[in-house]
């Protein structure tokens, strides 16, 4: 695999690579989707994303790769086939698995091994891109040319973390739990609104206007494809500082509060959007209390859930055909309005 | 004659494009050649061929390509021999390194343009199916061929952003693969040479803003003027991007994809926002980032646009010059360029479910049509062949050789699900003359609005023809766009005749335009029936309603599925005679709102639904 563009790197796109972050300091976001026009590095930022995460430390022979304190239920028939080497553990890097198009079921959700099928005629399970993915990111580029069945799987593995496999004689349950990352482009297709509502955050992303930016990007490029080697060098004391930044986040997560007045406002926020259900005042704090941990601020203020009131709302909005506005106006309305004066 | 030379510049330009596309075909991507079958395309093909290395691959992909073939999958007989799975390369892997040709890419599904854009992005080929995981390596270039005649048939969007050349060789009677004075040999040496041609700051520059000023939104299109730009370097033996080489990248890669033309005095920021042309559909971008944090060598974004304007208004003008005339006019008449072919168009009819794009597979023997889906198949026969054999040994059966490597039985069939998925495209033909009362006009478009709405779940575009005075307009392009269609909504007025039989058959050439585009048209006529301006556009109740009924009677004939309201407050017999004549859905409608329309309508339109 050819090395990938630095994310320090990426020129502008910040609301993109402050959404990739919050996903990476807190996984159980939901996801991240990412709309934008063609050639605005949506791909290439994930792809950066996979470089810059540090390693986790994984169950060694887990297909899963298993967290050695990992206790839920789904974890449990895995590390019990596991038997003695259950507490021997390596670091992995963090997965970041592809869901390419054309993708069939079988490779997705796993499938009988084929191979051990037709030599030795043993059943065997082949554990697929959902298990390749358990505690990590799966990257769908083009989701909303995913075909129906694999939506219609993906909606339900996302919900509920852990992926059953009835087929072919096998039945099995494994653990995936994983960060979905979507792009797409609004014009080739519009997005089920179910698979929609499981992506926490939804960032939109266009080519930079400004003329300035716009040539950063070509030479960037330019020097990257030059020197691979050498670009990612110059650039690494920048992505080391953001991989710091995310380990210090996950560490102070935990403790970061969450003031009862931050919540109130969360909620007259979504409730002066008109949202549907709970997930948007949820994914709110969530958004909210990551940024803060990312930022170092032991308490959550409302300029944090000011920079995430777009991400976290603005595709969970019911379409109004009597206003014009975007959604994104729309939110940033409601925004200053309660904020504001 | 200035024609002539117009030909011949563009007979020098496609051969140029041949000879940079040779230099360096993976990282240009390729290029779109839209012209009909004939013999400057098959020079122009034979040209880049030669000048190619020999054994570089050469591939021709078919329309319709299953994935199996494109992507790869199990090789069935070969894993059926050796009885272990072995994998078969697809297209896309066996042109790695070379060049993969499209025939009637105007034709492409999304999904295929997708395919192939993800691997001219990568360069390699992430592969998960059929049991097989794998990364391959595809780095190819793209020539595809658009054989599209209409302005709104062509190559989709996404894969003409990321091929560097758009030749039209449409009118050229011959290309002089002399023109430009490259040979093989030039050519290999200028392939030898491009890894050390530098890149100075100042053509970067240069070329950024020129894209700017001609209102390419696309980073990528900048991008591959610069690789351009190096390629005509190396060809012409120099190590260093000079000002010819990106006048000629702008000639060639931004010239083709300006949507509009550069204001008299351009200020060097002018690189405004893009025309929305391509976010109809979208919600309004956010505002513009905040400026790039600055990186280790942020010394390198330091000088603002440090460039001499003389080089810019170089490129400028060579871009504005090699902007095709067809282009020229539309930017003149400020229409929206490159919006009308935004889409390619998969032209199929919807038939049964034989076709479609596989969707998984069901238990079940192949019949009336069903295909028989050979790996699910074998998967399920896959873990008995060890039983079933010591069946067969027990049943005094020998293993001799002639006994089948694979014993497969009836209830490991399985067949293969596919569908289509159908978009539906209600066409409203709207009633805006003086005797349909005006307040009916607000309903349709509340209708519309509505459908409109819930389209998203639906799938559904809409398109509007309105018809008052003498002649039928239409108003709305099909759309899904809600912004758009409350645009042209608002602006229909109303008053004047009623030119029925002209407005039926501007619905039926729509609808027939969306049939063949592989879509399904709904009609719904919104009138009182009250024709009263004949085809010819003169006043006559007598000839009119003559030609009203002629033309309901091809409506009748096209088979296009219609609903006909009647929307004068008093139902008249003669409209419900004429909704006859359509064999159209009759429905009086004169209290309704516009949700009881939107209601009526969405029973009677073909669903686009899916077919399993």
């Amino acid at each position: 695999m050819p090395l990938p563009f630095p994310f320090s790197a990426i020129v502008g796109q910040e609301e993109m690579k402050q959404a990739l972050l919050i996903a990476a300091v807190e996984p159980a976001i939901g996801g991240v989707m990412v709309f934008g026009d063609r050639g605005t590095g949506k791909s290439t930022a994930v792809r950066a994303l996979a470089a810059l995460l540090p390693a986790m430390e994984a169950v060694i022979g887990c297909p899963y790769n298993c967290a050695p304190d990992d206790s839920s239920d789904a974890c449990r028939t895995s590390l019990d086939q596991l038997g003695k080497a259950r507490k021997k553990t390596h670091k992995v890097p963090v997965p970041v698995v592809d869901l390419p198009l054309g993708a069939t079921e079988d490779r997705v959700v796993g499938a009988l091994d084929l191979e051990k099928a037709l030599a030795q005629g043993s059943k065997a399970f082949e554990p697929g891109l959902l298990a390749r993915a358990n505690r990590g990111f799966l990257y769908v580029d083009e989701v909303n040319l995913l075909e129906d069945h694999l939506v219609d799987l993906l909606i339900d593995v996302a919900a509920s973390g852990e992926n059953v496999v009835e087929r072919e004689g096998l039945s099995i349950r494994h653990p995936a739990r994983f960060v979905l990352v979507g792009s797409g482009n609004p014009e080739e297709g519009e997005l089920r609104p179910q698979l929609l509502d499981r992506f926490g955050l939804s960032v939109e992303v266009s080519t930079p206007t400004d003329l300035q930016a716009r040539i950063s990007v070509v030479r960037r490029r330019d020097a990257f494809e030059r020197d691979r080697a050498a670009f990612i060098e110059q650039w690494k004391p920048v992505d080391d500082k953001v991989r710091r930044r995310i380990v210090a986040a996950r560490k102070r997560l935990p403790d970061v509060q969450v003031p009862d007045a931050v919540l109130e406002r969360a909620a007259e926020l979504c409730l002066a959007l008109g949202t549907d259900g709970l997930r948007g005042e949820l994914t709110l704090m969530r958004a909210a209390r990551a940024l803060a941990a990312l930022d170092g601020d032991a308490v959550v203020g409302d300029a944090h859930l000011k920079r995430v009131a777009s991400p976290s709302l603005r595709h969970r909005l019911r379409r109004n055909p009597l206003d014009d506005a975007g959604s994104t106006t729309r939110v940033e309305r409601a925004v200053s309005q309660l904020f504001g004066a | 004659m200035r024609a002539d030379a117009a030909d011949q510049a563009r007979a020098r330009d496609a051969v140029s494009a041949a000879a940079l596309l040779a230099v360096d075909p993976q990282t240009l991507g390729g290029a779109a050649i839209r012209a009909l079958a004939g013999p400057v395309r098959d020079q122009w093909l034979a040209l880049v061929r030669g000048w190619l290395p020999a054994d570089r691959p050469w591939r021709r992909m078919p329309l319709n390509i299953a994935d199996g073939r494109l992507l790869g999958g199990l090789d069935l007989s070969a894993t059926l021999a050796a009885g272990r799975p072995i994998a078969e390369r697809g297209l896309l892997a066996e042109a790695d390194g070379g060049v993969l040709l499209l025939a009637m890419a105007e034709r492409l599904s999304a999904g295929t343009v997708a395919r192939l854009s993800a691997v001219l992005d990568d360069g390699e080929l992430r592969l998960a199916r059929d049991g097989i995981a794998a990364t391959v390596p595809a780095r190819l270039a793209v020539i595809a061929l658009d054989e599209g005649i209409e302005a709104d048939e062509g190559l989709a969007a996404p894969l003409l952003d990321r091929l560097a050349f758009r030749l039209e060789l449409d009118g050229l009677r011959r290309l002089d693969p002399e023109a430009g004075g490259f040979d093989a040999a030039s050519i290999a040496a200028a392939r030898a040479r491009l890894a050390q041609v530098e890149l100075p700051d100042a053509v970067i520059t240069a070329l950024t803003a020129t894209a700017g000023m001609l209102g390419i939104a696309s980073l990528r299109a900048v991008w591959l003027a610069t690789r351009a730009a190096r390629a005509a370097a190396a060809l012409d033996g120099r190590d260093r991007v000079s000002e010819v080489d990106g006048t000629m990248a702008a000639r060639l890669v931004l010239a083709p994809r300006a949507t509009r033309l550069p204001s008299a005095e351009p200020p060097p920021e002018s690189a405004e926002p893009p025309p929305p042309s391509e976010q109809d559909d979208s919600p309004p971008a956010d505002p513009p980032p905040p400026p790039p944090e600055n990186g280790p060598d942020s010394d390198e974004d330091a000088p603002p646009i440090d460039l001499d304007p003389m080089l810019q208004e170089v490129l400028l003008a060579a871009a504005t010059a090699a902007i095709p005339p067809g282009l020229l006019a539309q930017l003149k008449a400020g229409a929206q360029a490159g919006k009308a072919r935004a889409s390619g168009k998969s032209g199929a009819l919807q038939k049964a479910a034989a076709r479609g794009r596989p969707s998984g597979s069901r238990r079940g023997e192949p019949r009336a049509g069903q295909r028989l889906a050979l790996i699910d198949t074998l998967r399920a026969a896959a873990p008995w062949q060890r039983l079933r054999r010591q069946e067969r040994l027990m049943r005094g059966m020998a293993a001799t050789a002639s006994a089948p490597k694979v014993l497969v039985r009836r209830e490991d069939f399985h067949v293969a699900r596919l569908e289509q998925r159908r978009e539906t495209t209600t066409v409203f033909i709207v009633d805006a003359s003086g005797s349909s009362a005006l307040n009916r006009l607000a309903e349709a478009k509340g209708a519309i609005e509505l459908l409109l709405a819930d389209c998203y779940v639906r799938r559904d575009r809409v398109a509007v023809i309105g018809f008052r005075g003498t002649t039928a307009e239409l108003l709305l392009p099909p759309t899904r766009s809600l912004v758009r269609a409350k645009r042209s909504l608002a602006g229909l007025p109303g008053g004047g005749g009623t030119p029925l039989a002209t407005a039926l058959d501007a619905a039926i050439e729509l609808a027939d335009a969306i049939r063949r585009r592989g879509e399904t048209p709904g009609l719904v006529l919104l009138t009182d029936g009250r024709a009263n301006i004949g085809r010819d556009g003169k006043p006559g109740r007598m000839q009119a309603e003559a030609d009203a009924s002629a033309a309901a009677k091809r409506l009748a004939a096209s088979g296009h599925a219609t609903l006909f309201v009647d929307t004068s407050p008093r139902p008249q017999p003669g409209a419900a005679r004429l909704a006859g004549e359509m064999r159209a859905v009759y429905l009086p409608l004169p209290f309704a709102d516009a949700r009881a329309l939107s209601t009526a309508v969405k029973a009677v339109s073909p669903s686009g639904r899916k077919q399993g």
